[in-house]
């Protein structure tokens, strides 16, 4: 029920600009979900988005909110979390602003491991610019950019985190909302960099011109192929916590520093 | 001290507490002093992937409400622009530091010049406001960074502190004072249900509050209307756009910082910034020695232009030496008149000498005369 969240929304930005079946929806009531499910103080939740349909976000949502330039928004948020440690940082993206045009600065958040949540809202397309196809497209999908089908691989952004150091990746769909939710309030829950990847649709822009016939088709699409454990068929993914890890966080670090040179020690 | 020195220590004393960079050739002393001074004086140092992240960073630094700055040169500067179009759009206090190298592209890393006078001004897209200030010695790259924190905060405009490579290396002895007058951004009054983030007063600068101290509000890039929320209305774009770009018009008399040594019977005033500044001052007192009515009009402040100094001085000629293949002349001109207007350039990476700016006024003065 949207009453139950309506306390974190500016119902006066309503209604938004997504497109009828859109999943990005779906996935901002999950989200702001697991901020309540949190019992943040509303007051120092801060929410940085870049550009796209899914950063459009942050204009709705009842919090210090910051709508960036594209592909930028993790470095805004690292500037922020840094100089005011204090603030429980979000960081909402889409599949390209994440990984093409902001790729570079998703993998130095995760290597920094800064204290940082980030929502990949993942539907495989460019949508606000007319269906171009992003670094997230699958293989042989048609864009209007791929016409004849996408010659290039796609990215699986979560073994990208991974391997540039996050230290919490987790994975669900505008289907498995409540999943969704829980997964954030982990993400949230873990003292590092955090990535968690909501595939989503696009109805107008992926979904029409790769056989979908309904925005339920791709729902369904969603439920048919997240799977939680064993094998992967042809396009299969896997849903739930992803991964788990322990490392040294940067702004506790930075802070440990200016402690040891305020402290006065010798070697200060 | 070296003038990249100076600049660090002005923003330290200004309240500077955050600093976030990419090292570029001639400007990392500013950002190895940073990282060592900051953590020392309870603020932060990033040295983040690239330019445009470094940008970012300070920009989401100063809406926590730390002042913040970024230091860079031409190439980086370059990448600079998209955010510094934001930081002007959504009004968040930043400043700049761009100790200038010769372009363009890669470019000559070591070597001088002063090429990105009209990037400054116009580097990013779109119509909005700026503040560029030159320094002409190490003394005033203290001065002039303490004025840049000054204005940014004061207008909440981005503020550039364009530098050259002679300028930011040059050693001199600098005379630092105990204090200085520092200026903070403006915050609400009212309580955070009354609070429009860009509502418009007689200032023409909305009162800013911090992200975190409970005035939740949006900021985007986007045109917005005085609740911060994006519009695309005619009207909203209007009126943002207008006052965005005539915020400053009120306060020029005390943004356009310049001096003027000896232009009031001078028939020949030489307009000069930065390090060629330095080489005209010599060769207007060598002129003035030899019996030349020669004058020197410095500006600290380039943009805004300096028009109305400038329009005092009209029906004199003038002789503009820069180190670039002629920028700024060009608003020289604007103000007044092509006919009165000579241009010295020199763009090989060496200092114009004061010979040279002597040379070219005898040359000048006997066509005059």
């Amino acid at each position: 029920m949207f009453s139950e969240i309506a306390q974190y929304f500016r119902t006066e930005a309503l209604p938004h600009i997504w497109c009828p079946g859109c999943g990005i929806g779906t996935v901002t009531a999950a989200f702001v979900r697991a901020i309540k499910n949190l019992q943040l103080d509303q007051n120092k939740v801060v929410v940085v988005s870049g550009i796209g349909c899914s950063s459009r976000m942050t204009g709705y949502l009842d919090f210090n909110t910051l709508h960036t330039t594209h592909g930028r928004a993790l470095a805004f948020a690292t500037g922020l979390k840094l100089a005011r440690p204090e603030l429980d940082v979000f960081v909402v993206m889409g599949d390209g602003d994440s990984s093409a045009i902001g790729g570079n600065h998703l993998i130095h958040a995760a290597r920094r491991n800064i204290d940082i949540t980030a929502l990949v809202i993942n539907n495989s397309i460019y949508g606000m610019t007319g269906g171009q196809c992003s670094p997230l497209t699958p293989h042989d999908k048609r864009a209007t950019t791929s016409p004849y089908g996408n010659l290039d691989r796609p990215f699986d952004l979560l073994d990208l985190a991974r391997a540039a150091g996050a230290t919490y990746g987790a994975r669900a769909t505008a289907y498995h909302n409540q999943l969704l939710t829980k997964l954030l309030v982990n993400a949230y829950n873990n003292p590092g960099f955090s990535i968690v990847e909501a595939i989503s649709q696009c109805p107008v822009s992926y979904g029409r011109r790769n056989k979908f016939k309904t925005p339920a088709d791709m729902v369904l699409w969603q439920k048919e192929h997240a799977v939680t454990r064993g094998e992967l068929g042809g396009e299969d993914f896997l849903i739930g916590d992803i991964f788990k890890a322990q490392a040294p966080e940067f702004v506790a670090g930075y802070g440990k520093l200016r402690e040891r040179l305020r402290g006065g020690s010798a070697d200060g | 001290m070296q003038g990249n020195e100076a600049c660090a220590e002005g923003a330290l004393m200004a309240g500077a507490r955050f600093f976030a960079g990419y090292p570029i050739t001639p400007s990392s002393e500013i950002a190895e002093l940073m990282a060592e001074k900051l953590p020392l004086a309870g603020g932060s140092f990033i040295q983040m992937e690239d330019e445009i992240a470094s940008m970012a960073a300070v920009i989401g630094a100063s809406l926590a409400g730390v002042k913040a700055l970024t230091a860079t040169s031409g190439p980086g500067f370059s990448l600079k622009q998209e955010n510094l179009g934001y930081a002007a759009a959504t009004e968040i206090p930043c400043v700049v530091v761009n100790v200038m190298r010769g372009g363009p592209s890669t470019g000559l890393p070591t070597s001088p010049a002063q090429a990105d006078v009209m990037q400054a001004r116009w580097g990013t897209h779109g119509d909005h406001p700026v503040i560029v200030l030159s320094p002409y010695s190490v003394q005033e790259c203290f001065e002039l960074a303490v004025k840049s924190f000054n204005f940014a905060e004061e207008f909440r405009v981005p503020v550039i502190l364009l530098m050259d490579e002679v300028i930011g290396h040059l050693r001199e002895r600098v005379e630092l004072p105990d204090a200085v007058e520092v200026v903070d951004r403006k915050k609400p009054v009212v309580p955070p249900d009354k609070y429009y983030p860009y509502e418009n007063d007689a200032s023409m600068v909305p009162a800013m509050a911090n992200f975190g101290d409970g005035y939740r509000h949006h900021v985007t890039g986007l045109i917005h209307d005085i609740t911060g929320l994006p519009s695309g209305k005619p009207a909203v774009t209007e009126k943002l756009l207008g006052r965005l770009n005539h915020k400053l018009d009120r306060y020029l008399d005390r943004i356009t910082l310049y001096e003027e040594v000896a232009v009031e019977d001078a028939e020949l005033v030489v307009f000069a910034y930065g390090c060629t500044a330095r080489s005209a001052l010599e060769a207007v007192n060598a002129a003035r020695g030899s019996g030349l009515k020669v004058g020197l009009f410095r500006p600290k402040t380039i943009w805004p232009f300096p028009v109305e100094q400038l329009e005092k001085l009209s029906g004199k000629t003038f002789l503009v030496p820069e180190m670039n293949c002629g920028q700024l002349v060009g608003e020289v001109e604007r103000v007044v008149g092509r006919r009165q207007v000579h241009r010295l350039n020199r763009f090989d990476g060496e200092l114009i000498t004061p010979d040279e700016i002597l040379l070219k006024i005898q040359e000048v003065m006997s066509g005059v005369q």
